[in-house]
């Protein structure tokens, strides 16, 4: 399949401030200020302007902090912001660091139903109070709404503060509660009670602000949870097994949900006069762990059916011993690993990108495994599709890398396109018919260019029928301890690894005339990234990009960064994973690629790139 | 080293199955086990069970862990689908792989390690989820391929070969069944094919999970004089509490009339098991009564073997889901793909 990736745009205005500012939402969580954040965010995307909105969250259901960052960018980069233009400041727990993230000249909006403390107050930054707890208090009866509604309140002086077009936001309100007049009619009061507040007491709008623009009327509003559920749709997965996890659970969610909507099938009925019944094209299986996960996932695929999992890196740890068995047996298998922070339970509900070398060689043994490197939700849906094609024609385990700031959050990304022409590549399977035109019929013999061996399923004639097994085995799929037939089929599965580099999504290369620098990254890096490219090229440094999308690595990964002096390496974790993955399977010298990290579990912003850059390369001349 | 095959030579004019296979056709590799092995029994009664059900081999698939039992899928059937998995995790492969597709007959061969240590928790869900597929678990007390450690199942002062004594309370596969919802729980003894076979079949016949424990004694690490799972110890604490015959359907009408005291159950596809009971009333539907008279049975010293318990009336895995008759891979991919107007509508809502 072809990609599109998103790509920044060049300013077409002349103030630079105009679509250009970030705005961080301070609130606490289980309040219901996560609608109201994604109202906002969602108004500036119809109103045609590049934005992202990024939910920073506990892991709790109520009452500890939580912070929702939106950034409007008209040229594209919206990756995290840090400095933040305005604070809209609701959690009372957290006013003194909130306030203190306030760039200077920017604004603090609270809850002036009570003083803030004299301690907080700074020169340099503008306090607009609004009274959202007493207007909430004069104007609903219920405790309920007196305290939801001061979300909407805030979002409401938001529209008079940032102009943002009050039409967009009646109709995403009529959408949202269309079926709840009366919580419709409490929206649209909340909203209008923080309008006319702003519009009446402060200079509306503020210097930064939104204007129309036209550059998302070809793009959609998704997380990557949700493209990935599409793809395992439209690839013809039919069979998923599966455990709760934070933040891989809403993948599965929203397989199911497509699942009832798309597979279910009418059927008549055999015996006259009887109803028509309905039958599910799907079987989701809450599996009691990971490990019965991934085993029903071997079972299916073994069986022929397309099968997947959805995981994060706690649930990776546990399917280790039957990926091997996968790996070794050679049965396809589809695995998401949504990362989160590790190690151990780490932070559930913040970003890594820390189990890719975890991922590559999964199991005990020598075991390697294919790797796709999503940087987005756009790419989270083709990725999907193209990992069930992979782990068929090579019969392997297939991983799809994605993390919690791509799967659970919004992203702009082109719409999501499909050509009614696609047919599944389901690899190598002996039929009947097949097994009938064969003399004999063994499983790990008569390899094709790639190492790949003729499978069956179970069901096929006597003459395909085989054990299988994960015990030592030879070409021919018998029990074996002798070490030259042992070695012979390990040998030939690390070819056929090796030859499946042409078949995982090529890296994109972006390469400048005179760059000296060489930037490689991976996933929800991607933009941070670019942009950083950006700045730095204003400074005067020079630097070629290029984003790996799958792993084993093509020679291009290995060239890219021989052809560069300085050779940096940004990637979401402590360890420097991609950077040790390159070094070990291309064997180029680790030292020539410096780490630029980032692991505290927000998601990468291009200033942590650009100093992270500029100080390496002051430090080195 | 490899598997020694086993010879093909028929001594004799072997008598042919509805399908026109002998005997020989359903057994598989040589058996690699210690000679006298109680699994070699009951592969000896799964190879004559299928033989006598005239099931198509390749329409078999057979799975198993890890251990002396999960080794002897090899051992019949060699024209079956066969998946030695990994140790504790065959339920949780047959699961899937029943999802894929229901048409087969699936069989999983485990043992106490197995099923008790490692793997209780996916036998577990396996009897909740109801996935049809006869379980054989090869039940001797005792890991025998890391040389006899105690498993699971071994009685509390039952003596291990060393001259070590359990003190561990035993798991009763049959009573955990009991509690997870099983629908099929039978026990035997790898020294009685006669109830094995009419059992197995029966097990066949049940549309769910259908869990046959057999007592399968260990003639290298648990057949001396203080261990419960010997030969001698089950020859003389074995009570048949039911006695059990397996009617296919096919054959209903040409069988003889049965006795008086017996009961038939039927099962989902007509076949009929027949079961006469040796205490007055026992019931293998009253899930109750049956549970009290294992615990009492067990008060005494004594192992209740037969269909021990039976739910005819519960779904199967696929008819909680509502799945297609026939085989989930076989739904071609025009009904699984939406297509691009779909998506093209779908994404209205991402607007």
């Amino acid at each position: 399949m072809t990609t599109t990736i998103p790509q920044p745009t060049a300013s077409t205005s002349s103030d630079v401030r105009i679509n250009n500012f970030a705005l961080k939402l301070a609130n606490v969580n289980g309040t219901g200020s996560a609608s109201a954040n994604s109202l906002l965010m969602q108004a500036i995307f119809r109103m045609g302007i590049p934005v992202s909105g990024k939910n920073l969250f506990p892991s709790n259901i109520q009452g500890l902090p939580t912070w929702y960052e939106i950034r409007v960018n008209k040229s594209g980069y919206t990756a995290r912001a840090m400095d933040y233009d305005l604070m809209v400041a609701m959690n009372s727990q957290t006013y003194a660091d909130d306030i203190k993230e306030v760039a200077t000249g920017g604004y603090v909006l609270y809850d002036s139903s009570w003083p803030l403390d004299s301690y907080l107050l700074r020169d340099d930054v503008t306090f607009l109070g609004v009274p959202l707890a007493k207007m909430c208090l004069e104007n609903f009866t219920s405790s309920r709404e007196r305290v939801l509604m001061k979300n909407i309140a805030y979002a409401g002086a938001l529209v008079a503060l940032l102009d943002l077009d009050l039409e967009v936001i009646a109709t995403l309100l009529t959408e949202s509660y269309s079926r709840n007049e009366k919580l419709l009619a409490s929206n649209q009061k909340a909203l209008r009670l923080g309008y006319d507040y702003a519009m009446e007491n402060f200079d509306c709008p503020l210097e930064f602000h939104v204007a129309p623009m036209d550059e998302t009327s070809h793009s959609i509003l998704i997380d990557g949870n949700t493209a990935s559920a599409l793809g395992c749709l439209y690839a013809g997965a039919t069979v998923a097994g599966w455990y709760p996890i934070t933040p891989a659970t809403a993948l599965m969610d929203n397989f199911t949900a497509l699942c009832a909507k798309y597979r279910r099938e009418p059927v008549d009925s055999a015996v006259p006069g009887a109803p028509d019944s309905i039958q599910n094209n799907y079987l989701i299986l809450q599996a009691e762990d990971e490990i019965a996960a991934i085993g029903m996932v071997l079972g299916a695929s073994w069986s022929g059916a397309r099968a997947f999992t959805s995981t994060s890196g706690p649930g990776i740890s546990l399917m280790g011993e039957l990926l091997g068995l996968a790996y070794y047996t050679e049965i396809p298998a589809v695995i998401f690993d949504v990362q989160r922070t590790g190690p151990s339970t780490g932070m559930p509900t913040r970003t890594q990108q820390a189990d890719i070398l975890l991922c590559a060689y999964a199991s005990h043994g020598d075991t390697k495994h294919i790797l796709l490197f999503p940087a987005n939700p756009h790419e989270c849906f083709e990725f999907a599709v193209d990992s069930f094609d992979i782990a068929e024609r090579f019969q392997t385990p297939v991983f799809v890398l994605s993390d919690l700031d791509i799967g659970m959050n919004d992203w702009v990304v082109p719409e999501l396109t499909w050509d009614d022409d696609f047919v599944p590549d389901r690899g190598r399977v002996l039929n009947d018919e097949d097994l009938a035109g064969i003399a004999e019929f063994f499983r790990y013999t008569n390899e094709d260019a790639d190492f790949v061996t003729p499978r069956t399923v179970p069901g096929s004639i006597e003459k395909g029928a085989y054990f299988i097994r994960g015990s030592g085995h030879d070409k021919f799929g018998k029990y074996t301890e002798v070490p030259a037939e042992y070695q012979e089929v390990v040998d030939r599965l690390k070819k056929k690894h090796a030859a499946s580099a042409h078949s995982v999504p090529a890296p994109i290369e972006v390469r400048r005339p005179d760059a000296h620098v060489g930037i490689i990254t991976l996933g929800s890096c991607d933009l941070a990234v670019r942009e950083a490219i950006d700045d730095l090229a204003e400074r005067g440094i020079v630097a070629d990009y290029m984003r790996v999308r799958g792993f084993p690595f093509v020679d291009s990964v290995r060239q890219f960064v021989k052809d560069h002096e300085h050779c940096f390496v940004v990637e979401q974790n402590r360890d420097a994973q991609l950077r040790s993955l390159i070094a070990i399977e291309t064997e180029i010298d680790i030292n020539q690629m410096h780490p630029v990290l980032h692991y505290g579990g927000f998601p990468l912003s291009a200033s942590q790139v650009v100093d992270a850059v500029t100080d390496t390369l002051e430090v080195t001349s | 080293m490899s598997t020694p095959t086993k010879p093909l030579i028929p001594l004799a004019v072997l008598p042919k199955n509805e399908l026109g296979l002998t005997v020989r056709d359903y057994e598989g590799a040589m058996s690699t086990l210690c000679a006298g092995c109680g699994h070699d029994s009951v592969t000896a009664a799964i190879t004559q069970m299928y033989f006598e059900l005239s099931m198509p081999p390749h329409m078999i698939a057979k799975l198993s862990g890890i251990g002396c039992s999960s080794k002897t899928p090899t051992y019949f059937v060699r024209g079956a689908h066969g998946f030695n998995s990994a140790h504790g995790r065959m339920a949780t492969i047959a699961t899937g792989a029943n999802a894929a597709n229901r048409e087969l007959s699936y069989i999983g061969i485990s043992g106490d390690g197995d099923s008790l240590s490692i793997g209780i928790g996916h036998l577990s869900h396996l009897m909740r989820r109801n996935v049809n597929m006869v379980y054989v678990l090869e039940n001797n007390g005792v890991y025998g391929l890391t040389k006899g450690q105690f498993s699971a199942s071994a009685d509390i002062g039952s003596r291990s070969k060393r001259g070590v004594s359990n003190v561990v309370a035993p798991i009763d596969p049959i009573m955990l069944g009991l509690s997870m919802g099983a629908t099929f729980l039978a026990r035997s003894f790898s020294g009685d094919k006669e109830q094995l076979i009419p059992l197995l079949k029966a097990a066949v016949a049940h549309k769910g999970m259908a869990l046959i424990d057999v007592i399968s004694p260990c003639v290298t690490f648990n057949d001396h004089e203080g261990s419960t799972k010997s030969y001698r110890f089950m020859r003389e604490h074995e009570v048949k509490e039911i006695e059990t015959d397996f009617v296919p359907w096919q054959q209903e009408i040409s069988m003889p009339h049965h006795k008086d005291d017996a009961r038939e159950i039927i099962m989902h596809d007509g076949s009929a098991v027949r079961f006469r009971s040796v205490p007055e009333g026992y019931d293998p539907r009253d899930r109750q009564k049956v549970e009290e008279y294992i615990r009492e049975r067990h008060e005494r010293g004594e192992i209740a073997t037969g269909l021990l318990y039976v739910n005819e009336d519960s779904s199967d895995v696929h008819e909680m889901n509502n799945t297609p008759e026939t085989a989930l891979s076989k739904v071609p991919f025009s009904k699984l793909c939406p297509g691009s107007g779909a998506l093209a509508k779908l994404q209205e809502d991402f607007r």
